[in-house]
């Protein structure tokens, strides 16, 4: 933790970046973002297990890029966020600097986006057995009762948007669900209206989620809507190969191979 | 009316509880969800779970549904027929296992939707609702009602207040007409008044500010770099609005299937950037900053100048949901 302070206090003491995003103490028991200006107060930095909020949603951000180069505080699922992000040409490599910090607390500098690449190849994507199970549970049911058990779990979605809001790859600045003119995603939070805003928002995320969770810590209703992009990773790991934020590789549905399957088409 | 006092049982507290389900009132109270406690429909008592400090969402759903349908159309070759739902008859519900903060919500909420016009189906629904509280126990870091003039044991908002006391057994206060005739109707299950007070009962939230004192300071405040500062971290997310129990704000959506269709009353949040967004592009709540000031401003500040009500009871339900740990206790503590 010393030397994730120290770097950052020399970093904004350089004036190499202007703001450091990191984590600090937040309510009660939590940690919460903070955004750091002087290189004193970097020693309010903490890292532990309670920080799982991905920090990667802020980097699109405009008013947070307003304030400056940011140096960003990343373990593996906000390296992940960070690679995927700079795939689609939403990063560049000199607009920020990477404070890596590895499963074992520390500190990992990262020259390039390659090299985060090239770190990550060893901390590869996986579905946690638990989730594999009650995916696969859900998978089997006929599909009324998958229906139901979905119409059920959504029930409670009252569409603040928490999920879309917390995702570091949501940076679009209009999302579908808002276009009016014609309006494809029913606005209210009615069944059909929930169902066909976690549709989207699964669909739009095949092939580019990396799994952080983030869309479900952030859910207010405990929503286990993480199950719905666990599984979309699932279906395109089976169809399309295994896929992981990568600088050199296609997103796999945004680009077409002739010979992509093509079985899904009946 | 002059409160009056009885001793309830807890197994007279279940009879209660049947009493009213058999009645055919739709009961909403507190049910454990994975890791969330939500106010939902009962219709057995062990459904109810007693372990929480406030549930995560509010109890407005009773009264202000997240999607309110205002009118229906059908659409033939002849005319167009039209439905008011302002006609319809509401349903009798009970909102069992509220808190003294979710019962003292309803005043405000209720000035709002009465303010500068009478909202016809808010009323029917209003006037349909039997609001059984019970005191708090235990309170955590986010709560602040005592701020607000509001408190663990507060009987504003309910019809019958209950306070568990040490022996097991409930101190039932009955508040309003509703509650008197919820006791005359079960008068087998209410007994005297019990010697023990329920002071010695309720959970001690600490008091962290004047609310006169923050109104007044707000006035001052427009201009100031706290809101940026204090809204850094927001996602621009509505789960401080959707959770809260006092706020109020809608959007209207048209949705129509050929020649049928519906208005509704769908809930909006001023922390979303679409919220104050004008036609021409413009939006004078540019930054999450100014929708920050916006939310603060508009609940211990505008509204208690409207109705002598703050537009927060202090249940620190939006403190709790905020995916970003934005604390309103905090901002307010810190002006």
């Amino acid at each position: 933790m010393n030397e994730l302070i120290k770097k950052a206090a020399e970093l904004l003491e350089s004036n190499v970046v202007q703001i450091v995003i990191g984590y600090g103490k937040g309510s009660a028991e939590r940690t919460r973002t903070i955004f750091i200006t002087e290189a004193s107060g970097c020693d309010q930095l903490i890292f532990d297990s309670r920080c799982i909020q991905n920090l990667a949603v802020y980097l699109t951000k405009a008013e947070i890029k307003k304030l400056g180069k940011p140096a960003i505080v990343a373990p593996v699922p906000v390296l992940r966020s960070i690679l995927q992000l700079a795939s689609e040409n939403q990063l560049t490599e000199d607009g920020l600097v990477v404070l890596g910090v590895t499963p074992e607390s520390t500190l990992i500098e990262f020259e390039s986006f390659a090299a985060i690449e090239t770190y990550l190849a060893s901390h590869k994507i996986e579905i946690d057995e638990k989730y594999q199970k009650i995916i696969e549970g859900i998978k089997s049911m006929p599909v009324e009762e998958r229906f139901a058990y979905w119409v059920k779990e959504l029930e409670p979605c009252f569409k603040c948007y928490a999920c879309r809001a917390a995702c570091p790859l949501c940076y679009c600045t209009r999302c579908t669900v808002e276009n009016n003119q014609p309006q494809w995603i029913k606005s209210a939070s009615h069944p059909l209206g929930n169902l066909e805003w976690h549709v989207m928002r699964a669909m739009h995320h095949a092939g580019r989620c990396t799994d952080c969770d983030a869309c479900y810590e952030a859910c207010p209703m405990g929503i286990p809507i993480h199950l719905l992009t666990k599984s979309m990773l699932q279906d395109v790991t089976e169809n399309f190969g295994p896929y992981g934020p990568s600088l050199n590789k296609d997103n796999t549905l945004s680009s077409f191979k002739p010979e992509d399957k093509e079985s899904f088409i009946k | 009316m002059q409160t009056e006092n009885y001793t309830i049982r807890k197994a007279s507290l279940e009879k209660l509880f049947n009493n009213l389900v058999e009645k055919g009132k739709t009961v909403y109270a507190p049910k454990a969800k994975g890791k969330v406690v939500l106010f939902e429909n009962v219709e057995r008592f062990d459904e109810i779970t007693e372990d929480y400090i406030v549930t995560t969402n509010s109890a407005k759903s009773v009264v202000f549904p997240r999607v309110e349908e205002v009118f229906s159309y059908k659409k033939t070759k002849e005319k167009t027929e039209i439905s008011d739902a302002s006609a319809n008859s509401f349903p009798d519900v009970v909102l069992w296992g509220s808190r003294p903060c979710d019962a003292a919500a309803f005043i405000p909420l209720t000035n709002t939707f009465n303010r500068d016009y009478t909202d016809i189906i808010y009323n029917k629904r209003f006037e349909k609702i039997l609001i059984l509280t019970f005191s708090c126990s235990k309170c955590d870091e986010y709560c602040f009602c005592t701020s607000v003039n509001s408190g663990t044991g507060n009987t504003a908002g309910s019809d019958i207040l209950f306070t568990k006391l040490s022996t097991g057994d409930f101190l039932a206060e009955v508040i309003t007409e509703k509650g008197k005739l919820l006791v005359e109707e079960n008068s087998s299950l209410f007994e005297a008044k019990p010697a023990e007070s329920k002071e010695q009962n309720l959970a001690n939230v600490k008091t962290y500010f004047n609310h006169e004192e923050v109104q007044s300071k707000l006035q001052n405040l427009f201009e100031n770099p706290v809101w940026d500062e204090k809204s850094r971290a927001c996602l621009g997310c509505g789960s401080c609005a959707f959770v809260c129990p006092v706020c109020s704000c809608f959007d209207i959506q048209d949705e129509s299937h050929g020649g049928n269709g519906s208005r509704l009353r769908c809930w909006d949040s001023c922390g979303f950037s679409l919220f104050t967004l004008h036609t021409s592009g413009h939006n004078p709540r540019e930054t999450q900053g100014a929708r920050w000031r916006q939310r603060i401003l508009h609940k211990f500040l505008y509204m208690p100048d409207q109705s002598k009500v703050a537009g927060c009871v202090g249940c620190g339900r939006c403190s709790r949901a905020c995916p970003a740990d934005i604390n309103i206790l905090d901002t307010v503590t810190s002006l």
